[in-house]
């Protein structure tokens, strides 16, 4: 009797899977044409971008969309990314759904409107091309753009892959608008942005339903008129920045609940962060970004070959910032090694000075250690990550800070 | 003498704008909103970067412009317009007018690039300018838009503002504007008169107006309409539009000299007969230069665009 029962589950479950299969497109493309089609798949109704490398395949491939009626939306074809967000926060202003992407420099001139658009809690879904920052000019991945925008009350998501990259654009939608925060899904230039890979796209009416059409509680409505974003005094800005803190903080359960509804329909679990293979570990690398792929095949060789108990804690969301589950993952650590593509100069890698504040009144901590690696697209290669692995894993004093590869 | 039957406005009898608002006593960029929104109605969603503007609508929670306002910063009134009125045309609303509603800093200066981008994507949206010749709300600072021999408080006297004045309209004119226009506080029927033709149009509109501040330009605010209606009359700023490549004058029933004009502001009191006399030089050639252009000037002709290389016969290559 109970054989049959799960026997007759088995076969709903094959069926759920067949019929789940026929829904879904596969292709394969780059990162950032899974921005595009996660765009295309939010129904974004405002795009407004302006052009910057590596990001011009992602409102390239948009701009087609629109133009060949794939996509019902306004393409605006400004002449700045300053003016881009300014586009966007008008859109969503008046209760469309903005979106636009960008890198590095342009992302740098847009940092004013940032704030506005979180000031104005408009919940813009942004793709950032991780890119670093001139002069000398280089086009390649590092962090220091979308980390520098750390305090303008984004939202932050950083993406290992292009599936990811296409089912984050989606759900940072759905947790924007609940929340009304605006989000930047975050990007490596190139390891993403211009590598193909095998990705599925979600099926359009499974994803109407789980991101209904935006409907603010209030926009710019001549039939409703409201004065947004006037002069407000000590009295009440006070209290207005305090809402953005709480949304902030209300918006961790958000990420998670959505998570769990996504999973229903692509069996796709993301949440704030990522575990792989921490269960035993006593050794941990925390990264972010593409760069993780590399540090889980680097865990993987090392757990194979040295049987180093050795795991990865990938930091999905940058803002908000994970601090519970970090400290409870890292409670059960002895040594810590943070790899940042990015830098703080003066202090350190940014995602280290994070790690480190979240902990700092835990009574038991592990030692935490910092190493700067692969600033303007320089290859972090596996053996890098197992020289970490050393570095850590040696007795003694150790450095709070280590250029890995660099030529110093 | 009450208010009669007979007594016809000239204007919409309609008040949008509320009093209670937090403008200095005689502003002229007061009048202008209050006569713009009368023109526009309240289908009319409005962007406002940084100008006196920001702080003129009234403190949180208060509003007096009567019609939805975004507040925006200080170089994106015409970016902001252009993602509204996207917004309105995705949602099927197409009988909301969209005016950006900015000072001469945040158009002349900060705005110039993103005001530029939208008149060249033909953006459907009316800009206005309210030009009070300077930066009045951080505290009279040099603007473009401040004219030649104007004291600011950062073109001191001894080294008072050498270089005319920006020509805006000029500027969109070489756009391609489908319509620009000045106006002037002093002549409200004329303003709206502009702003319900600019309804009508489509495309990017483009009108300027001058609203004199009596802070910052020093004078006594009772003075505020007389000196506008001296800046038309003595043709230093001279009311006209361009639709489509045609200039229209409109001249004052007798040209005055500009000494009166000046005279009146104590932020042109450092300037000597002989600098007043290069003024009125200037003055004079610059006018005779716009009544020249309304004479010659003729339709722009219209941009086709080319045909869909679909249509093209291939039968033509050999």
């Amino acid at each position: 009797m109970h054989r049959r029962v799960s026997c007759q589950s088995d076969q709903i479950r094959k069926r759920e899977k067949i019929k789940r299969m026929a829904d879904i497109t596969k292709k394969v493309v780059t990162g950032n044409h899974a921005v595009s089609y996660g765009a295309l798949l939010s129904r974004a109704e405002v795009i407004a971008a302006y052009p910057i490398t590596p990001q011009t395949e992602v409102v390239e491939k948009l701009s087609e969309m629109v133009a060949n009626g794939e996509l019902r939306a306004k393409f605006i074809n400004v002449e700045s990314e300053h003016s881009a967000m300014a586009a966007c926060i008008g859109a969503s202003a008046t209760g469309a759904r903005a979106f636009t992407a960008t890198s590095s420099q342009g992302l740098a001139l847009m940092h004013e409107l940032l704030h506005w658009a979180t000031g104005a809690r408009l919940p813009i879904v942004m793709a950032n091309i991780n890119r670093s920052m001139g002069p000398p000019w280089n086009i390649w991945s590092e962090q220091t753009d979308s980390l520098a925008q750390r305090d303008t009350g984004w939202l932050q998501f950083y993406c290992e892959n292009n599936q990811e990259i296409i089912d984050t654009i989606i759900q940072a939608y759905r947790v924007s608008e609940t929340v009304y925060l605006p989000a930047m899904v975050v990007l490596d230039a190139f390891y993403h942005s211009h590598t193909m890979e095998g990705v599925e796209i979600p099926n359009q009416s499974a994803i109407d339903a789980f991101l209904p059409q935006y409907n603010p509680i209030y926009k710019l409505d001549v039939n409703e008129p409201h004065t947004f974003g006037g002069l407000t005094s000590p009295e009440w800005y006070y209290e207005l920045r305090y809402k953005i803190q709480s949304a902030m903080d209300k918006s961790i359960k958000v990420i998670k609940d959505t998570a769990r509804e996504y999973e229903k329909i692509t069996h796709r679990k993301y949440g704030l962060l990522e575990e792989y293979r921490t269960e035993d570990a006593d050794m941990l690398i925390v990264a972010a970004g593409a760069l993780s792929e590399t540090v889980k095949e680097a865990v993987d060789l090392l757990r194979q070959k040295r049987k180093t108990r050795i795991g990865l804690l990938r930091i999905r969301t940058f803002r908000p910032f994970p601090k519970e589950d970090i400290k409870k993952i890292l409670k059960n650590v002895e040594i810590v090694g943070v790899i940042d593509r990015n830098i703080s100069f003066g202090n350190e890698g940014i995602f280290f000075q994070e790690i480190k504040s979240a902990l700092c009144n835990e009574k038991i901590k592990p030692g935490i250690y910092g190493f700067i690696a692969g600033l303007g697209g320089r290859d972090v290669m596996v053996e890098d990550i197992i020289g970490v692995a050393d570095i850590l894993a040696k007795p003694g004093n150790k450095k709070d800070i280590v250029w890995v590869g660099a030529k110093i | 003498m009450g208010r009669g039957k007979d007594m016809k406005l000239s204007i919409p009898e309609i008040e949008i704008m509320s009093p209670g608002h937090l403008a200095c006593q005689g502003c002229g960029a007061t009048l202008a909103f209050r006569y713009a929104i009368k023109a526009l109605g309240k289908k009319t969603i409005v962007a406002i970067p940084a100008c006196c503007w920001s702080v003129i609508d009234g403190p949180f929670p208060y509003s007096s412009a009567g019609v939805p306002v975004f507040h925006t910063a200080f170089e994106t009134a015409a970016s902001t317009a252009s993602g509204i009125k996207a917004a309105l045309e995705i949602k099927g609303i197409g009988d909301v007018n969209v005016l950006a509603w900015a000072g001469d800093g945040g158009t002349m200066d900060i705005g110039i690039q993103a005001l530029s981008g939208a008149v060249e994507r033909g953006e459907d949206i009316i800009y206005v300018c309210y030009d009070n010749e300077a930066y009045m709300n951080t505290g009279i600072q040099r603007s473009s838009s401040t004219p030649q021999g104007a004291w600011t408080s950062t073109t001191p006297v001894i080294k008072y503002k050498k270089m005319p004045k920006k020509d805006m309209i000029e500027i969109m004119v070489a756009h391609g504007i489908p319509y620009t226009a000045t106006a002037n506080i002093a002549f409200p029927e004329d303003f709206i008169g502009k702003l319900e033709k600019a309804k009508t149009i489509k495309g990017p509109k483009f009108i300027q107006i001058i609203s004199p501040c009596p802070v910052g330009w020093k004078f006594s605010s009772h003075l505020t309409i007389k000196i506008a209606k001296l800046a038309f009359e003595t043709c230093i700023y001279p009311l006209y539009e361009v639709k489509d490549g045609i200039y229209k004058v409109r001249r004052p029933n007798k040209k005055k000299g500009i000494n009166e004009y000046l005279k009146m502001q104590r932020r042109f009191s450092h300037l000597d007969n002989s600098e007043i006399d290069n003024m009125q030089r200037w003055i004079d050639s610059k006018w005779q230069n716009l009544i020249e252009k309304e004479a010659r000037s003729v339709p722009a002709e219209k941009y086709e665009s080319p045909k869909s290389t679909k249509e093209t016969k291939t039968t033509d290559i050999v």
